[in-house]
């Protein structure tokens, strides 16, 4: 019981630089910050950019992208915070299903932006009650009934699509790939759900709860928190915010398109990782997220600037992470 | 087998010999100036509150923590003290039964034993290992009816305990010479427990050494040849056993013996309220009631609580105002949350309560905190430190603290005083009885006996029905055993 107590010395409380950083390495999500960092800057100097204007305009990219990884990040969070065991697997096939549908709804029409958009929210939110229908009331463990209901989904998603490729109505495309006061909107809307999800999180009694399910599930529900509620809202949410990054996604990439997902199956899971959130549940944090999306895009562009063959640049990959992952798990703070 | 060179009860020197031992976990002090050698052949009994650094000691005898300043000598060997301290332990036969129980409950029985007994020869280890904890299962608890094949999370929290006690005295390439046990009998009932202290004295009789450590007083008189008194890290008595009473012993720690005859007043003048609860297994509690669970360990008390508890709350909607709450007594599975601070724990329950709409009042959540910090005592000075850094009897208080702060009209209590102290103990009997005045019912399983005799109306479990329900002077230790105890009798 007492040796513990080592763990969480109590810092001298004194004031200053030396309080600020000791308070900062105590955060699990430092370090991706720091990676982020690291690798932005030798993208620079490897010239990534190109020219004095490179710097911001790599920034504006890497930001751009970044919040796609972001929303499907945090919903995956969510889903990772209730324990081993919980993780989604539909994420992919849910964003096609959902970009698929809603832009074959509008047909390139510019008065249909706002039912197109609910339509992709709607797509969510049947995906993820179809999952949580198989998790509970089948009892199939989350990882099969993920992975097993998004085979479905992609089936209807190719179904519904028939492999054309439906434009997005002209002013959702600009919004999607336009920007503001030199910000790009995606990164705004990631911003907006970070917040959100941080509010939740931190603030909420819901968010207790999700932390307290994720610790362990039978003391959750034996001190009163509902924990089928959790689940359900958790799976849902999470289910709804890849809808959401499907639509997005189809209007900035101009169609929808049926392996868009692909590459957020293990980005999703990734970001949640590297940004110093707990897989075994119950410890999760929202500013790890970006700092994540953010190194692993700029990650790959550092590689490819230093004209590295592909071979090359999947091992380097994998290594970076993995030390990355390791350093953030060395010091991870308590709450 | 490797021949044992170092047989057990052999020669004058002490096991373990402890010399201006201190540890301090940063500013805290956890130990400080210990003194202390355990010979063979001696039953140490070792009483404190919670806190009192008695589970620090254990850890720095068994080498499981260096300490901050002193020696330690094992088997007479050189004093010192550093990260070898395990492996020495293990090498001088000293082996350990935790308070908080440290079986993988994943593995069987017998798998549970080859984790410490590392030197295992090879071939055919799982018969050998079977035979091994049957063998030890059988002295220690005649009739126990463990098979060492299951697995360990399958069995009631009881039977985990005596697997856990049978493993530290099994045999092995180095016997078992010094046993420390920390709350042995905290989750055991009177028989079983007797039929552990009984081993205890053939054990010592033999020369082997016990570390007793409980806060049941009657037991360490029954089994101690000496007596540690420990109280803030540091040891305020060390002598025979024949030179302590109950009352200076308790004296000794710090606390007023109770008044029996207050309880049976309190008792007496009573008037309940309209019948609140009813179970299909004729399970009733009225308003202003405390109900006890009684009989054996694992026959269906606790399964009845959580039916109770789980059929009156919800697993899809949170209320202001919750039909009932519920006191976990196993922390590790039940109760706590082990990445979050204390104060977070305490809160969880009332979380709908105090804040009145969709985020936490993070303000009555300090607030209430601050409340239960004092009205129960948990031993901290900074509600925010995790929940961990506590000893188990305050992780108790806390947990306490969640349910009571509730305004739930129903308690219910899953044997929740493992591990707590004399005088712990005394301060929650009497907050559950001023609740009670105010009209809350209390459901209260319970393995002790005293604390069974604090109940308005007892029943008596057996073979997962109710065998006996008592009321008023039929309460007594002696119609509960007879209730627990019937049907064995008729069909042995």
């Amino acid at each position: 019981m007492t040796m513990t107590a080592k763990n969480n010395a109590v810092p001298t409380p004194k004031q200053g630089v030396k309080y600020l950083l000791g308070a900062l390495s105590r955060k699990a999500w430092i370090w991706a910050y720091l990676a982020a960092g690291a690798t932005y800057v030798a993208a620079i100097l490897a010239g990534s950019g190109g020219g004095g204007g490179g710097i911001w305009s790599l920034l504006y990219v890497a930001f751009t992208f970044a919040s796609f990884a972001v929303m499907v990040g945090i919903g995956q969070m969510f889903v990772v915070t209730l324990g081993p065991g919980n993780v989604d697997l539909s994420i992919p096939a849910t964003m096609t299903l959902a970009g698929t549908v809603a832009l074959k709804f509008m047909a390139s029409d510019g008065a249909l932006v706002v039912p197109g958009l609910l339509i992709a929210i709607g797509v969510g939110l049947a995906c993820g009650l179809f999952n949580f229908g198989l998790i509970l009331l089948m009892r199939i463990p989350p990882i099969i009934a993920t992975l097993s209901s998004s085979f479905l989904f992609q089936s209807l998603a190719i179904w519904s699509n028939r492999g054309l490729r439906i434009k997005p109505p002209q002013s959702l495309a600009d919004f999607a790939t336009g920007g503001t006061v030199g910000i790009p909107n995606a990164a705004l809307v990631a911003l907006l759900v970070s917040v959100l999800a941080w509010v939740i999180l931190e603030k909420a009694i819901v968010g207790r709860w999700i932390l307290a399910t994720g610790q362990n599930k039978r003391a959750a529900r034996l001190g009163g928190v509902p924990v089928n509620a959790v689940h359900f809202g958790v799976y849902v949410g999470c289910a709804v915010l890849a809808g959401l990054t499907g639509f997005m996604l189809a209007s900035f990439s101009g169609g929808a398109n049926l392996n868009m997902g692909t590459e957020y199956m293990l980005m999703s899971i990734a970001v949640v990782v590297i940004g110093g959130s707990s897989i075994a549940g119950g410890n999760s944090n929202v500013p790890g997220i970006w700092a994540a999306a953010l190194f692993m895009f700029l990650l790959v562009s550092m590689l490819n600037s230093y004209g590295l063959g592909a071979g090359v640049r999947l091992i380097l990959t994998g290594l970076i992470i993995v030390s990355v992952v390791a350093l953030a798990s060395k010091k991870r703070g308590r709450v | 087998m490797v021949v044992n060179q170092k047989g057990i009860g052999t020669g004058k020197v002490p096991i373990i010999a402890l010399a201006g031992i201190g540890v301090s976990f940063g500013a805290v002090k956890a130990l400080s100036d210990i003194e202390l050698a355990i010979m063979p052949g001696e039953c140490v009994g070792v009483v404190g509150h919670n806190g009192a650094g008695k589970s620090t000691l254990v850890n720095v005898i068994n080498g499981r923590l260096s300490p901050t300043t002193g020696d330690a000598s094992y088997d007479g060997g050189d004093s010192k003290a550093d990260f070898r301290n395990s492996l020495r332990a293990r090498n001088a036969g000293i082996r350990s039964v935790f308070q908080e129980l440290s079986l993988c409950p994943n593995l069987t029985v017998l798998e549970n034993l080859r984790i410490p007994y590392r030197k295992m020869p090879w071939r055919n280890w799982r018969g050998n290992a079977a035979l091994a904890v049957r063998a030890s299962l059988d002295a220690i608890f005649p009739g126990n009816g463990i098979d060492p094949y299951r697995v360990v999370g399958d069995l009631s929290i009881a039977e985990r305990q005596m697997v856990e006690i049978a493993i530290a005295f099994s045999g092995r390439d180095i016997d078992a010479r010094l046993v420390i046990l920390d709350e042995p009998t905290s989750s055991l009932d009177g028989a079983i427990a007797d039929q552990l202290l009984d081993y205890i004295g053939r054990f010592c009789a033999k020369g082997g050494a016990i570390i007793f450590i409980s806060h049941m007083l009657g037991e360490i008189f029954k089994v101690a040849s000496r007596l540690v008194v420990m109280k803030d890290g540091r040891i305020l008595a060390n002598d025979d056993a024949e030179n302590f009473t109950r009352d200076s012993l308790v004296d000794a720690m710090g606390h007023v013996v109770p008044d029996a005859a207050d309880v049976a007043a309190a008792r007496k003048h009573k008037e309940f309220g309209p019948e609140v609860l009813r179970m299909e297994n004729g399970l009733t509690a009225r308003k202003g009631e405390i109900v006890g669970l009684a009989g054996l360990a694992g026959h269906g008390q606790a399964e009845a609580l959580a039916q109770c508890f789980l059929e009156r709350s919800s697993d899809w909607r949170a209320t202001r105002e919750p039909a009932v709450v519920f006191v976990a007594g196993d922390r590790g599975r039940d109760g706590v949350m082990p990445l979050w601070s204390i104060m977070r724990n305490l809160s969880l329950q009332t979380l709908v309560e105090f804040s009145r709409r969709f985020l936490v009042d993070c303000k009555g959540e300090k607030a209430l905190a601050q409340q239960w910090h004092h009205k129960i005592g948990i031993k901290t000075d900074n509600l925010e430190s995790s929940i961990l850094s506590l000893s188990g009897g305050n992780q108790q208080k806390v947990l306490f603290s969640r349910a009571l702060a509730s305004i739930a009209p129903i308690v219910v209590m899953d044997d929740p005083m493992r591990g707590v102290d004399v005088g712990t103990k005394k301060e929650v009997y009497r907050m559950i009885r001023d609740e009670a005045e105010k009209g809350r019912t209390f459901l209260w399983y319970s393995t002790e006996t005293d604390e069974i005799l604090e109940c308005d109306r007892v029943f008596v479990f057996r073979d997962s029905a109710i065998a006996a329900e008592l009321t008023g002077d039929d309460i007594t230790e002696e119609n509960m055993l007879r209730a627990s105890f019937e049907m064995q009798e008729a069909a042995p």
